[in-house]
């Protein structure tokens, strides 16, 4: 093993210096098995497990039928594979007033979650931009009024949010809940987008005023083509918040508007008839696709983004 | 400096500062600022770091609000006018070149937010790319160039914009010493060619001196002389030019002028033959200023009129020509000898001083007497 490297440089060198090559040469080998790898590796084993584990027990459990289930063993590979726990937590599980699955609530979510991310990763991006790029009087003052918003906690604001979208006449609607859903990604999100923008270098600003171009003009030919990660960071916890959202779901709107993480516990907890775990499994596999699709397709962009300074003070 | 500015006044100013203020909250970083710059000039504001000289170029280019005064462009008061419409260029220390556009790209994005038509565009990129033999790099990404092309690329972009006055903020001082003296003498010879004005901010001095018509020295955001690279060698108007300029820097001796004859400790030196600055010169303490080169050795110094010998401390040969040290009075002496001199420390060196190429200056008020 020590040896290949030394070996092919050797063979490699012209006669006359291989005599000059006896003691080590080249790139020193590197062990494989030393101390620190196999602590690394192992703990790395262990944790990569511990998180594999759950979702291993769901997915088997879930494409088992009630029978095979009751025997016991979760983590046995079902015997006979079935789909149908999940048909029928997409479209027949019976969520409390209707029994129309899990459907009704995926579709209430994107109607969600589509309209809420665009509209709060647009405003806060533009936000950002003006926040680091176009600092106005009071620009610092407006930044820490946003960030304070950061630190109230939710349930705080809770009923007076119920009171205001009442007034406007938003209560129960969709439209309320992707309002709420726009604020309260703000400040996270503004934070995020300004920190970027302010590391991109002033003078390519500057050159792009002397060129010509205005607030929108640099913002969408300058900035945001240089700030593709970050705008995927946004994304994902974008996507992630609103699409695990419970808590606004269950307060702002009305029953046949829950989003899919409301209508799910509704299954899981309805407590008529027997417990049915394939049933359950299968829906909260079903409502956890979304934010694991996002994370699967997106996720080298999102380490880039967070690598590039959107953790940068 | 005055005079200098009288025989001026015929030719049409490209740039003209008045009155200029600028802070940064309770900062005044430019006060009361003037400066002409004439049509086709090549001037270069030259400074330490942080005197201003860049706050000064954003000013004129527009990216930065003033405070007070006016900026005129071209017979025209632009004081309130957008950076693009000022009839400038500019080019950046750090390039700042669009990352993600290509060459042509970033040539032409100016243009089109002028909404050019499309031909002449594509005429003038050519041109820019031709001039800077730029034209094999048209297609690629900034990211794909080096240091040397991407400068030339952003000199490019202010050359495609066809204007009057280009502002050059250290636009060198991120390449190496060779490709800085090469894209140095292709300024120049772009200057000549185009015959634009150009304001050339750098803290080189080397930079400045060749390049510049005339140079501007600024200190704490004020103008502390505007004169030709001649003049400002030669006849520095105080002593903070006198010391900023020259590498290495010019000697200074502290003494007294009285009737004429400056005396530092022993040393008498008759200042006949010197230019005065003012017809009454009064006695007092003062400061005199002898450059380095300007100490004669060798067979020479018998026709000086000021003889005497120094015990040498320390050499350093740089090839071109050989650094003496050596204690002269109170003051350690630099003095510049050929490349090929043989000097070694604790010889004596007879040395001639010749007082009328000096620099005289009133020792309270630091200025040129
Ligand atoms: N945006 C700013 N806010 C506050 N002070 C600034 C700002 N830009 C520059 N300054 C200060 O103004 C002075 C001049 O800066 P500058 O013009 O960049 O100097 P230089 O001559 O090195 O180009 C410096 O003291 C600097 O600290
Ligand atoms: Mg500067």
């Amino acid at each position: 093993m020590a040896n290949v490297g030394t070996l092919a440089s050797t063979m490699a060198a012209e006669e006359p210096v291989r005599d000059r090559l006896d003691g080590p040469s080249g790139p020193r080998p590197k062990k494989v098995f030393s101390r620190t790898n196999i602590i690394v590796y192992g703990t790395l084993f262990v944790v990569a497990v511990y998180y594999a584990l759950p979702l291993y027990v769901m997915l088997v459990t879930s494409l088992k039928g009630m029978p095979e289930i009751r025997v016991g063993n979760i983590f046995a590979p079902p015997i006979e594979a079935t789909f149908q726990p999940w048909i029928k937590a997409w479209s027949e599980a019976c969520t409390g007033i209707n029994c129309d699955g899990l459907s009704r609530g995926f579709w209430n979510s994107v109607t969600i979650l589509i309209p809420s991310v665009i509209i709060s990763i647009a405003v806060a991006s533009v936000n950002g931009y003006a926040l680091s790029m176009w600092k106005f009087k009071g620009s610092e003052v407006f930044f820490t009024i946003l960030m304070i918003g950061a630190f109230i906690p939710y349930q705080v604001m809770l009923y007076p949010i119920v009171i205001l979208l009442r007034e406007a006449g938003l209560y129960g609607s969709l439209t309320g809940l992707v309002l709420v859903h726009v604020a309260f990604g703000m400040p996270i999100n503004t934070l995020l987008f300004r920190n970027y923008f302010a590391a991109i270098p002033e003078e390519l600003f500057k050159a792009a005023r002397v060129d010509g171009a205005g607030f929108w003009g640099i913002f969408v030919r300058i900035i945001m083509p240089m700030s593709l990660p970050i705008f995927v960071v946004a994304l994902i916890i974008q996507v992630t918040g609103i699409w695990n959202d419970f808590l606004f779901g269950v307060v702002y709107v009305r029953p046949e508007n829950y989003p899919m993480t409301v209508q799910l516990n509704n299954i899981v907890n309805s407590v008529q008839g027997v417990k049915e775990y394939n049933v359950n499994m299968a829906a909260t596999l079903l409502t956890g696709l979304v934010p694991l699709v996002v994370y699967f397709f997106s996720g080298k962009l999102f380490v880039r983004g967070i690598a590039a300074g959107a953790v940068k003070g | 400096m005055q005079m200098n500015e009288m025989s001026q006044v015929s030719s049409r100013n490209s740039v003209e500062i008045k009155n200029l203020d600028l802070s940064f909250g309770a900062v005044k970083v430019l006060q009361d600022l003037n400066l002409d710059i004439h049509q086709g000039e090549f001037l270069v504001l030259l400074g330490s770091s942080g005197c201003g000289k860049s706050t000064l170029l954003n000013c004129i280019a527009g990216l930065l609000e003033i405070t007070g005064g006016q900026i005129w462009i071209g017979g025209k008061n632009v004081t309130w006018a957008e950076p693009s419409e000022r009839g400038i260029g500019m080019v950046f220390q750090s390039y700042a070149l669009y990352p993600q556009m290509t060459v042509r790209g970033n040539l032409s994005f100016g243009l089109k937010n002028a909404r050019l038509p499309k031909e002449d565009i594509e005429s003038r990129v050519a041109r820019a790319a031709e001039i800077l033999q730029i034209e094999p790099l048209l297609d690629r990404k900034p990211g794909a160039l080096s240091g040397g092309q991407r400068q030339r690329v952003a000199i490019g972009r202010a050359l495609v914009r066809d204007v009057d006055v280009f502002l050059f903020d250290e636009p060198l001082s991120n390449l190496d010493a060779k490709l800085r003296a090469d894209l140095r003498v292709e300024l120049k010879t772009l200057h000549q060619r185009l015959g634009n004005t150009m304001i050339y901010v750098t803290h080189d001095q080397v930079e400045a001196m060749t390049l510049a018509d005339r140079i501007a020295i600024m200190k704490g955001g004020q103008i502390m002389q505007l004169s030709s690279p001649d003049v400002i060698y030669n006849k520095p108007q105080n002593l903070y030019v006198a010391d900023f300029i020259g590498s290495p820097s010019m000697n200074f001796m502290h003494g007294h002028l009285e009737n004429g004859v400056f005396t530092a400790g022993d040393l008498r030196l008759p200042m006949e033959g010197y230019e005065y600055s003012a017809p009454q010169v009064s006695d007092g303490p003062a400061i005199l200023g002898i450059r380095p080169e300007h100490v004669v050795t060798g067979e020479l110094v018998a026709s000086c009129p000021v003889q005497t010998e120094v015990k040498v401390e320390l050499v350093e040969p740089m090839g071109s020509d050989t650094l003496v040290y050596a204690p002269l009075g109170k003051e350690r002496f630099r003095i510049r000898m050929d490349g090929q001199a043989k000097v070694s420390p604790g010889e004596t060196l007879p040395i001639g001083l010749v007082p009328a190429k000096g620099s005289l200056f009133d020792k309270s008020s630091e200025e040129r007497l």
